[in-house]
């Protein structure tokens, strides 16, 4: 058996301190996540997380096991790159005069997908989606033309054969809908009270 | 005394009254039916401190004299008794005091809850005084934690807090509740026990084509061994586990977590698994054709080498942890759920059964075993004690009825490879953490959580300095705990371990203890030290017969070996007998 790239979605309450029960997993055991994503997912007060690591299947099937242990997790599932439909986002900031002097650029950017977001006359912002060789490879097109800054997203990823969450969840939540998110509401109130 | 209603008034259909975050903290103990509270009072819970005050009849108050001390006598009380044990520490020091004994209670599956004072809402990350994030710190160790900086939280917090902590495989719980919401006054709307989290799930159904498929293999199987840990203790399925093997006369052998869920003397019961374990058990369990494992995690001192463990066995694993089938060994066929629910399942489709020519190479072993170890273990040749034999004298004399605390080393493995249990829930030691410094506190624990049995501390010279301030503990509040030291001068298993794998340099282990009488004296506890074999019987007699608490210091052989051993990074059958076999 082989490392290989499999992506962990897991499902969960959206509570305070359940991303560092998720993450201790992974460093416990020295594991380096390559790529990780959270947000809310399709059903309201449920977060949806997408990990990425370079690891055996075993271990993979272990350490998702033990994610869903955690009280808060309603359940994980991993897969491998054939399973899944996925995408980043890269945003590429690059000088707005150079672009609009040498019509290769353009030509260039129009040929990898890329989306002007923000034009402003010092600079502008171009978006890509696409997996993690088309990204890459806008980067090496954009360097002799002075990009000046680049940021990528991590992974969000669809499982092909899901059906989503909803139909899943009724098996948990035969009794009780989602919790607020208990947040301290008192980190601004520190010159109205006296403390000892 | 003061009662909860301050004001009580009609808010809509729901009578409410108004109390605070800490008198909220106290209805949920007693709606949760605690009575008593290990603990240690500081700045950031003096509210809480403040309100257990009005309680001095429904709630007792055990004042240790170092948080450590709270948490391991709180999972002594828990291991005695099955209930939660309930701890109270303050902020900062006192909640990090707090770390040892979480990550024990972890890697033991004990039912604890924490509850740990913090700093002002408003204060949290400002480096106040006092403040740390035991939240994250503590997050690895817990089961479950959380902050609360509301009293409104309160309620529901501590209710999932008790459910988590108590149900599926139990763990430790931490709630770290900020001083504000202590003092707040709020809307209390009454206590709600918890007894559904969608996303937590205790157990995990029982699959019944599994059930089958194992019966099958056990029904066929020539050779059939069953090794269980403390998952049958904390299932409560005693009987249904004595039921399953009698039926099928399958030979069973225990972790040291697992002793004493049935009587050592069972006919069935095969002896200790494990590195310091019985012979037979280890040597076999890499001839057996079925192994069945119930309710334990395959712990690296209960498999050593693995890809030497068992290789020519199918493996049945009944737990009720999902994450622990095929996490170390490759289970064959899992039986996920409650194993009060799986075993007589299980049972029920089995045949009856005897493997005598199977179960009598075990007594082969065990001949070997005595003549090679125990023997002069149990009846030795020199004038030097062994603490085998003052185990033995002291199984003459409790007939198996005590509850027996170990500390760590090699009086642990000593007195659990020989003290002879008939009830459950009568052998407290640390496991899986291997705590140094355990016993005194979980005895403390132990002593209150079942005060009908007695209780003995076994505990090593190094241990007993490790919590020996908990003394104070028993002169203020003189549970009966009776403290039997077994010295031998040395840090023994560490020095063991020097003397047969390091090339006998012992590097630190000549640890020097004060006289130990006279501490406990200065802590008017009455005490004893022999070191002749002539007094022993007389001074364990008087040791047990006396009212309270007693101190029996037994010096033993300072160069005594526990074996046999299975050393490290082996397999299990090359367990040896002896250092001249290593």
């Amino acid at each position: 058996m082989q490392k290989q790239e499999f992506t962990i979605t897991v499902y969960t309450e959206n509570q305070v301190g359940l991303l560092n029960r998720i993450a201790i997993i992974f460093s416990r055991r020295k594991i380096n996540i390559e790529s990780l994503n959270t947000s809310p997912s399709e059903i309201d007060g449920v977060h949806r997380f997408t990990i990425v690591i370079d690891e055996f299947e075993e271990l993979v099937r272990k350490l998702c096991r033990q994610i869903e242990k955690q009280v808060g997790v309603l359940k994980a599932y991993y897969n491998t790159n054939d399973e899944i439909v996925w995408q980043e986002l890269a945003l590429y900031k690059v000088p707005t005069d150079v672009i609009a002097e040498q019509v290769k650029v353009e030509r260039l950017l129009s040929q990898h997908g890329a989306k002007a977001v923000v034009i402003r006359k010092d600079y502008t912002v171009f978006e890509v989606s696409g997996q993690r060789a088309e990204t890459d490879a806008l980067i090496k097109v954009l360097e002799p033309y002075g990009l000046i800054e680049f940021v990528r997203s991590a992974r969000v990823a669809i499982i092909k054969e899901s059906e989503g969450f909803h139909k899943k969840l009724t098996e948990f939540e035969y009794r009780e809908p989602s919790e607020a998110v208990d947040e301290n509401e008192y980190l601004d109130k520190n010159e109205e009270v006296f403390t000892m | 005394m003061q009662t909860l209603t301050i004001n009580e008034k009609q808010a809509g259909e729901k009578k409410t009254t108004t109390i605070s975050g800490s008198h909220a903290v106290m209805d949920a103990l007693l709606k949760e039916g605690v009575k008593t509270i290990f603990g240690y009072p500081g700045g950031a819970i003096m509210p809480i401190y403040d309100a257990l005050f009005d309680y001095p009849d429904q709630l007792q108050h055990i004042l240790v004299r170092h948080e450590q001390g709270a948490i391991h006598a709180a999972q002594g009380f828990a291991r005695a008794s099955g209930k939660t044990g309930v701890v109270f520490a303050t902020s900062g020091p006192g909640a990090t005091n707090l770390v040892t004994g979480l990550a024990d209670a972890m890697i033991d599956s004990t039912p604890v809850v924490c509850i740990t004072g913090q700093v002002f809402a408003h204060l949290l990350g400002t480096d106040a005084f006092q403040e740390t994030d035991v939240i994250n710190i503590t997050t690895p160790v817990t089961k479950w934690n959380h902050q609360v900086t509301d009293a409104s939280e309160i309620p529901a917090a501590l209710a999932k807090a008790f459910y988590i902590a108590g149900s599926g495989r139990p763990g430790p719980v931490v709630i770290d509740i900020t001083k504000n919401a202590q003092l707040q006054m709020f809307e209390y709307e009454g206590y709600q026990k918890c007894d559904h989290i969608r996303s937590y799930r205790p157990k995990p159904e029982v699959r019944k084509q599994y059930v089958e498929e194992a019966a099958k293999l056990i029904n066929e199987a020539e050779r059939p061994f069953v090794i269980f840990g403390q998952g049958v203790i904390l299932g409560g399925a005693e009987k249904e586990f004595k039921a399953f093997i009698e039926k099928a006369g399958l030979p069973a052998a225990w972790t040291i977590m697992g002793m004493s869920a049935i009587p050592t003397d069972h006919p069935l019961a095969v002896g200790m698994l494990g590195m310091h374990g019985n012979y037979g058990p280890n040597v076999l369990t890499n001839e057996c054709d079925v192994l069945i494992a119930v309710g334990m995690r395959f712990d690296d001192r209960v498999t050593g080498r693995l890809d030497k463990y068992a290789k020519q066995a199918k493996v049945v694993h009944l737990d009720i942890d999902p994450s622990e089938i095929d996490k170390n060994v490759k289970t064959t066929v899992p039986v996920w759920g409650d194993c009060k629910e799986t075993l007589p399942m299980l049972t029920a489709l089995l045949e009856q059964k005897q493997h005598t020519a199977w179960f009598s190479k075990f007594g082969e072993f065990m001949d070997k075993e005595k003549e090679k170890c125990i023997d002069a273990e149990l009846n030795p040749d020199t004038d030097i004690m062994t603490m085998g034999e003052v185990i033995k004298t002291l199984n003459e004399l409790t007939d198996g009825d005590a509850i027996i605390v170990t500390d760590v080393g090699q009086h642990q493995m000593v007195a659990c490879r020989y003290a002879k249990y008939k009830n459950s829930r009568s052998n407290i030691t640390s496991g899986g953490l291997g705590t140094m410094g355990y016993a005194l506190p979980a005895a403390i624990g132990a002593a209150f959580g079942d005060p009908s049995r007695t209780t003995v501390a076994i505990i090593g010279d190094g241990g007993f300095q490790m919590t020996i301030q908990e003394l104070g503990t028993i002169m203020q509040y003189k549970p009966d705990v009776k403290l039997l030291i077994l010295n031998n001068n040395f840090l023994g298993m560490v020095r063991q371990w020097q003397q047969l794998f390091h090339e006998k340099r012992y590097s630190f282990v000549d640890i020097q203890s004060p006289d130990f009488v006279q501490v406990a004296k200065g802590y008017g506890i009455p005490g004893r030290s022999i070191s002749n074999r002539a007094d022993l019987k007389d001074a364990l007699k008087e040791f047990l017969s006396s009212k309270g608490t007693h101190l029996l210091e037994v010096m033993v052989g300072k160069e005594n070996n526990v074996f046999p051993m299975v050393p490290q990074g082996r397999g299990v059958a090359e367990i040896v007998l002896s250092k001249e076999e290593i």
